[in-house]
Parts: structure tokens; C-alpha cells; sequence
């Protein structure tokens, strides 16, 4: 491979976010947004609360549709695919592209289960026992629960518990993995943990990361993109993006003022 | 400032600020010892009759209840038989049994539709209805059934009696199921959809089964109202002495006994060996409501989310 070839692999964008305009009825709760993720990357999205970062992170596997009075405009397109085409079926969105939420979530199932659901409902035909392993072993999982495989998912610790969150979510082998604020709910060794995970899995899948910890986004990120929200006329808080970089950049030599505030930590 | 003017402070204070002892002759405490008597004599003047008449059932009902009541025909008058309340026992499950299978399979797939696929308008509305009909009295119920039923088929039946059942547990286990379901969390809701679930198989596959509990609880609480129901009998199952006959027609042309109706008969009856026979039939009635209840709150506790 030469290397502009790799440089052009790198930067292959695999979600691209043109001229979005997210609303919640009539309010405009992030406005302007023209975002690219990359292919096999880490991107981190930072910013205040309420500057709508996970509102973006759910647009991209259309987990925001449960929310009746959600409407967005302009492009978020999955390669070249429109994903709010009305030819999409936003169950296939969600199986290509994964989600890791807040708290930990198992089901009310066993570890082995909680793995082995998203594979049957998906009418997966191959090897379930190798699958849950392959999928454990790939959340870094796999030793500490691999005689318990018929225990509660519940059961397991908090930071085991968002790694068996992450092993089922990469059990469906989707493209991307979204994860919103994963380490939230989780002590620092657990937090660890994760992070480590997080720069395994980036070989295999892209990855987006919503987080409050900027330390967490300087360590696990290749890009980062900044949001903030501004007050409108009307008194409604709304959401935009600011920058969006190599995350080297951003934490060290960031274009905008309110950036550079941000992450040293004078607002936020 | 108060700590200015001690004087002006003692004065505008009705209780002594100064002191930390306790002092039972302050208006305050008297008035607290008071309120408390009150409502644990109010409390225990509404337990009062709960324990008259478990205890009046028990002595009066124990006394005529033998091993043979279980398997014999009610008494005939003016004779010295005790008779059983076998008949009425079988007619009874009969009935709560016709009322289940139709009711559970319409009610549970109702609350589902309420709680997860509805408009919210159209719940709104739909959870008023359910209301509404849970409140209906059941003696309207059993003429509702006995226009539908009895008039149609010119006969007191099982079938009449097991639907008026029915309509009188829907509204329990529409509601129960509703809102067992709507207790469930949106997180594993989300976490289904996050791994490309489809609506169908995130309920059947992860929000039912987490609700079963208190699903099988509501039933059960229906099953508890429905076998105590005697107005909705009277005139859709009727009364019959003799062992029911359990072939679909005569299911349908036949009265059939029931132990609720058995002891509003034989209760009011001049006769004393029916009217024993009563009171022990009452006993049990009782004790098999008690025992769904203890069901129902055993299936509580067995949470599973």
C-alpha cells in the first residue's frame, strides 16, 4: 500500500452530518451542524451540557425516531447513504450501527443471552457459543465471566456490566459503535478498562465517543469536535458545533476562544 | 433582632426556646399524644369488621365443613342430609376458567397496545373507557350478558356465566398489564432497539418477560374478584342441584352451580341444612380468594427487573 493510499484510507468518511438542523417540535435544538466521522477512528464529541452532543450521537443510528416530536433537517448519510431516506429501515440502521449508552443496560437475561438476543433476533445461523465467546473476548470480558455465563447480567459488577453492554453491541458485528458518556456510571479502574477497550476496537470498527471528561477525550480520541450552546433571543437553549479537529489539535492549539476556555477548564 | 430584646422575644414565643427538656405538659405534646390515639382508634375500628367476619366465617363455616363436602350434591330440604358444595365448586372454576380464557388473551394483548403502541391520545381515551367499565356494577353487567347470552340461547349456561366474568375481569387485567408494562424501563427498551430489534421482538422478547410478575399478578387479582361474583350469576348461570355436565352443548343450555350463588340461595333458605351448608360453602369461597390473593402477592415479590 502506498502511502497516499493510506492517507486516503484514513481519512475515508463513513458518517457525514451536512447542514443538520435538529429540532424537538418547534425548538431548534442544534442547529448548522456539518460533521465527518472517520472510517476505523475515535471521535470524541465534548462540550457543555445541553449543547446537544448526544442528541448528534443518536441521530446517527436513528434512536432519536422514538422520540415523537423529533424532526431533522438537512443530510446524515452512512457512506454515501442517506440514513433518513424514507426507503431506510431504521431497525437495519441500528443493527450497522451500534449504541453503548450511559448507565449500564444488560437485559433482565443471562450474560450468554444478553449477547446471544441481538444475534437470533437478527437471524444469525452461525455458532452461538463461539459468537458470545468471540464477542466477550473482543469487550475484554471473557475471563471473568466465562464460568458464569448463565448468571444475571445484572449480577456482574457496574464495569462489567457496560463491557457486557459493549460485547453485545459488537456481537451484531455492526460498522460503528456509538457510545454515549460509557463511563459516566463507572469507577476509574473500570473507566480504564473501557478506555483500553475502546483503543482495541477502533481496529475493527469506528467509533464515537460522547464524554463530559476531556482527559477521556485527549486520551481515547483521534478527533474530537467541540460543542457549546448559546442562549437565543427566545430563551432557548441551543446547540452548535464549534470545531471539530485532530484531537491533538483541539486540546493543544485549538482555533476558537471558547475551545481553548473550555478545556482548561474556565466554563462547562 | 430577637437576641437584642429577650423580653419582646419570650412574648412573641408560645413555646419556651430556652429549654431542651422534653415537656409532656407543653399544648403541642398533649395535642401529638392525642392525634396518635385517634387514628389507631380509627385504625383499629376499620380492621373491626375484616376480623368479625373472617371469624364468624371461620367458626360458623369450619363447623359444617367435612371431608364429603367436597364431593357431594347440595341438600334437598326438609331432610336431615348435610349435603356438599361439590357441584358448585366445579361449576365455579368452570366459569372463572371460561372467564380467564377470555379475558387474559384479550386483556394482556390490550395493555400492550395501550402501553406500547398507542397514540397518546387514543390512550388517554381507551384508559378512561377501561375505567369506566372496571367501575360499572357488576349486577350490569350480568344483565349485559344476559341480553347477549341467555336471551339469544333461551338458557341459563356456563358460557353466559364465564362471560360476564370476563367482562368484569378485563378492565383488572387491561390496567394491570398497562401499567406493569409502562413500570419497565426505557433503558432496556433502547438497549433492544440499539441492537437492531424490531418493535415486536423488544416487547415479546425483553419488556413482557420482565413484566411477567406483575402481569400474573393482576390476573390473579381478577380471578380473586371474579369467584367471589354473585350478581353477575344469578341470572346468566342460574342454579343447579345436580353435578354439572361438562360437554360443550350442555355447557350452553344448562344452568349451572356456582358457590357464590349457592350461598346467596341457601343462605336466605328456611331450611337449616342448607343453610349450614352455606356457611360452610362461604368458608371456602373466602379461603380461595384469600389463597389467589396470597398468589398474586407471592408473584409480586418475585420481581424480575
Amino acid at each position: 500500500m502506498n502511502p497516499l493510499q493510506e492517507t486516503f484510507q484514513q481519512t475515508e468518511s463513513i458518517l457525514r452530518t451536512e447542514n443538520a438542523n435538529i429540532y424537538y417540535g418547534q425548538f431548534l435544538a442544534l442547529k448548522g451542524i456539518n460533521l465527518d466521522v472517520q472510517k476505523n477512528k475515535v471521535t470524541a464529541f465534548i462540550g457543555p451540557s445541553g449543547c446537544g452532543k448526544s442528541t448528534l450521537l443518536r441521530c446517527y443510528n436513528r434512536l432519536n425516531d422514538l422520540i415523537p416530536s423529533f424532526r431533522l433537517e438537512g443530510k446524515i448519510s452512512y457512506y454515501d447513504r442517506d440514513l433518513y431516506a424514507p426507503n431506510i429501515d431504521p431497525v437495519q440502521v441500528r443493527r450497522k450501527i451500534g449504541m453503548v449508552f450511559q448507565k449500564p443496560n444488560p437485559f433482565p437475561k443471562s450474560i450468554y443471552d444478553n449477547i446471544a438476543y441481538g444475534a437470533r433476533i437478527n437471524g444469525y445461523k452461525g455458532d452461538m457459543d463461539e459468537l458470545v465467546e468471540k464477542s466477550l473476548k473482543g469487550a475484554a470480558l471473557w475471563d471473568e465471566v466465562k464460568d458464569k455465563l448463565k448468571q444475571d447480567g445484572r449480577a456482574i459488577s457496574g464495569g462489567q456490566q457496560q463491557r457486557l453492554c459493549i460485547a453485545r453491541a459488537i456481537a451484531v458485528q455492526p460498522d460503528i459503535v456509538l457510545m454515549d458518556e460509557p463511563c459516566s456510571a463507572l469507577d476509574p479502574i473500570s473507566t480504564i478498562k473501557v478506555e483500553e477497550l475502546i483503543h482495541e476496537l477502533k481496529e475493527q470498527y469506528t467509533i464515537v465517543i460522547v464524554t463530559h471528561n476531556m482527559q477521556q477525550a485527549s486520551r481515547v480520541a483521534d478527533t474530537t469536535a467541540f460543542f457549546n450552546v448559546k442562549v437565543t433571543d427566545q430563551g432557548n437553549r441551543q446547540g452548535f458545533l464549534v470545531e471539530c479537529d485532530r484531537t491533538e489539535v483541539i486540546f493543544q492549539n485549538p482555533r476558537e476562544e471558547s475551545t481553548q476556555q473550555y478545556i482548561s477548564g474556565r466554563f462547562g | 433582632m430577637l437576641s437584642d430584646n429577650p423580653d419582646s422575644a419570650q412574648s412573641l414565643w408560645g413555646i419556651n426556646n430556652d429549654s431542651l427538656e422534653y415537656n409532656p405538659n407543653s399544648n403541642r405534646t398533649r395535642f401529638g399524644i392525642f392525634m396518635t390515639g385517634l387514628v389507631s382508634l380509627f385504625t383499629a375500628i376499620a380492621i373491626i369488621p375484616l376480623f368479625v367476619v373472617l371469624s364468624y366465617l371461620i367458626i360458623n363455616g369450619i363447623e359444617h365443613i367435612s371431608f364429603n363436602s367436597f364431593f357431594e350434591l347440595p341438600p334437598q330440604a326438609l331432610t336431615q342430609d348435610p349435603g356438599g358444595f361439590g357441584n358448585a365448586l366445579i361449576g365455579t372454576l368452570i366459569m372463572v376458567g371460561i372467564g380467564l380464557a377470555l379475558s387474559v388473551p384479550i386483556g394482556i394483548m390490550a395493555g400492550i397496545y395501550l402501553s406500547e403502541f398507542s397514540h397518546p391520545n387514543i390512550a388517554y381515551w381507551l384508559r378512561f373507557a377501561t375505567n369506566v367499565l372496571s367501575g360499572v356494577p357488576s349486577i350490569i353487567v350480568g344483565t349485559f350478558a344476559y341480553g347477549v347470552l341467555v336471551v339469544t340461547f333461551k338458557s341459563y349456561s356456563a358460557w353466559a356465566g364465564g362471560f360476564a366474568l370476563a367482562i368484569l375481569m378485563l378492565p383488572i387485567i387491561v390496567r394491570t398489564t398497562d401499567e406493569a408494562l409502562q413500570l419497565i424501563s426505557q433503558d432496556i427498551r433502547q438497549a433492544s432497539v440499539g441492537v437492531g430489534a424490531n418493535d415486536y421482538q423488544t416487547v415479546l422478547q425483553i419488556v413482557i418477560p420482565s413484566a411477567v410478575p406483575a402481569i400474573v399478578t393482576g390476573v390473579t387479582l381478577a380471578v380473586a374478584r371474579a369467584a367471589g361474583e354473585t350478581a353477575p350469576l344469578i341470572y346468566t348461570a342460574g342454579f343447579n342441584q345436580f353435578w354439572p355436565d361438562l360437554k360443550l352443548q350442555a355447557l350452553s343450555s344448562q344452568p349451572i352451580a356456582s358457590l357464590s350463588v349457592l350461598i346467596y340461595q341457601f343462605g336466605i333458605s328456611p331450611y337449616e341444612n342448607q343453610q349450614q351448608l352455606a356457611w360452610a360453602a362461604s368458608f371456602i369461597l373466602m379461603i380461595l380468594v384469600m389463597l389467589s390473593n396470597i398468589v398474586a402477592r407471592i408473584a409480586t415479590t418475585k420481581r424480575n427487573f
